[in-house]
């Protein structure tokens, strides 16, 4: 982090594009940076160990477990969780938690649920979860929220507070119209519009869903109807970062002082928008597919404003 | 079944309904519309009164068939399958509620 220059005294909102792209290279220290059409993108991980000092929160993002999946382009979703939480649990710095952004079954089926219970908790850390639509299909769509939704409002929204940083879990895969995108709601925008209320703007703010709340590619279906409201109100904070989920593939954006993260998921990959007839599961060579699953761990260092995402795929 | 001859399927089921008017009553063939690609195909079909229409999964990923306060199918997964029978004409526009931005519509005439 020494190379650059980070003045994060400089409040200027017009921050010059360099600037923020050098702060980006800081923010992931551990991540290979390239400049795709202006926009950052990590190409893989450069030495995560060094990266993950003990001073500082550190928490894991994991996402997308579709356990259940069997099909070709992985037909052990359950295995490859498995991986993905053996590499968690010899991480020499224990994170603070985890949380996990959705589609942890592929059909909300009970069995599905324990079984990613089963190997979700021997990382022995708490997990935080907001739900994918893979698990809201069971008929009465309670199968979630028995599990995962105890103390959460409405379809299973909340926040908590973890060494200074905000933390906010929102569902926009509820009720969903014909034709529209990932969906918060009116109810859902209100909390979220109260819960930031009267809190300082300092204060650092880490959104997470399942889909992104961002414009990724509507085509798809990967963006949030109402995203830019949520946006909307998360506006004056010096530091918000947005985590997400479904779309199975690193994607980054910085956008003013909201940066946009999305994670590999540990089941299968899906393809970069619009290079494939569907977001349907991308067949890879067998042994190209654990390169395109992974995890995310995100250091939080107080008194400075940016986390540091390192992605880790499961094989490099 | 593919879309060119769901396509004619339709057709010749318009020409029947057509005809059916100026005879006795013909029941018109059943219909089948593919899920592939996270499309419906055809995404729109004109049928006649009494057509069983089946819906059926060919994707890796599960899908459903959803239109509002008329019909609604449970999570197809792949290879699965959903059949409703319209007794009454009307356009029918349904969407997949796990990923809406997949829309079709039924045209029952």
């Amino acid at each position: 982090m020494s190379a650059f220059d980070h003045d994060h005294t400089n409040d200027d909102p017009r921050i010059s594009r360099r600037k923020v792209l050098e702060c980006m290279t800081w923010a992931g220290t551990g991540v290979l940076w390239t400049i795709s059409g202006g926009v950052p993108r990590s190409l893989g991980l450069v030495g995560s160990a060094q990266a993950a000092e003990p001073a500082g929160l550190t928490f894991l993002q994991i996402s997308d477990s579709h356990i259940g999946f069997d099909k070709p382009a992985n037909p052990n979703a359950l295995g490859t969780l498995e991986e993905a939480i053996g590499r968690i649990k010899a991480i020499p710095v224990k994170p603070s938690f985890m949380i996990h952004t959705g589609d942890i079954s592929h059909l909300s089926k009970a069995s599905e649920f324990d079984d990613a219970d089963r190997i979700i908790s021997q990382a022995q850390l708490d997990v935080h979860y907001v739900p994918g639509e893979h698990d809201f299909i069971d008929e009465e769509v309670k199968l979630y929220r028995e599990r995962y939704g105890r103390g959460t409002k409405g379809a299973g929204w909340y926040s908590f507070d973890a060494s200074g940083v905000h933390f906010i879990g929102l569902v926009n895969v509820v009720d969903l119209k014909a034709g529209g995108l990932g969906n918060l709601g009116a109810e859902q925008l209100e909390w979220l519009e109260n819960d930031l209320k009267g809190r300082s703007k300092s204060t650092p703010i880490v959104v997470f869903a399942h889909i992104p709340l961002w414009s990724v590619y509507p085509t798809w279906g990967w963006g949030t109807e109402d995203g830019a409201r949520a946006l909307d109100y998360l506006k004056g904070f010096g530091s918000v970062t947005v985590l997400n989920g479904h779309i199975h593939q690193v994607m980054q954006k910085v956008e003013g002082n909201v940066t946009f993260h999305t994670a590999r998921s540990t089941a299968f990959p899906q393809p970069a928008p619009g290079t494939a007839p569907s977001p349907g599961p991308m067949k890879v060579a067998d042994d190209k597919l654990r390169s395109l699953l992974g995890t995310a761990s995100i250091i939080f260092k107080p008194g400075n404003e940016s986390l540091a995402i390192i992605d880790t795929p499961l094989q490099g | 079944m593919t879309f060119a001859s769901l396509r004619n399927l339709g057709i010749r089921c318009a020409i029947a309904a057509v005809m059916a008017s100026q005879m006795t009553a013909a029941r018109c063939e059943d219909s089948t519309i593919t899920i592939d690609n996270f499309t419906f195909a055809p995404a729109q079909l004109t049928v006649k009164v009494g057509t069983t229409v089946t819906w059926k999964n060919q994707d890796d990923i599960p899908h459903t068939v959803v239109s509002a306060g008329k019909f609604k199918s449970k999570a197809l997964d792949t290879d699965d399958s959903y059949s409703f029978t319209f007794t009454t004409a009307g356009d029918y526009k349904y969407f997949c509620s796990l990923h809406p931005h997949m829309t079709g519509m039924i045209k029952v005439e």
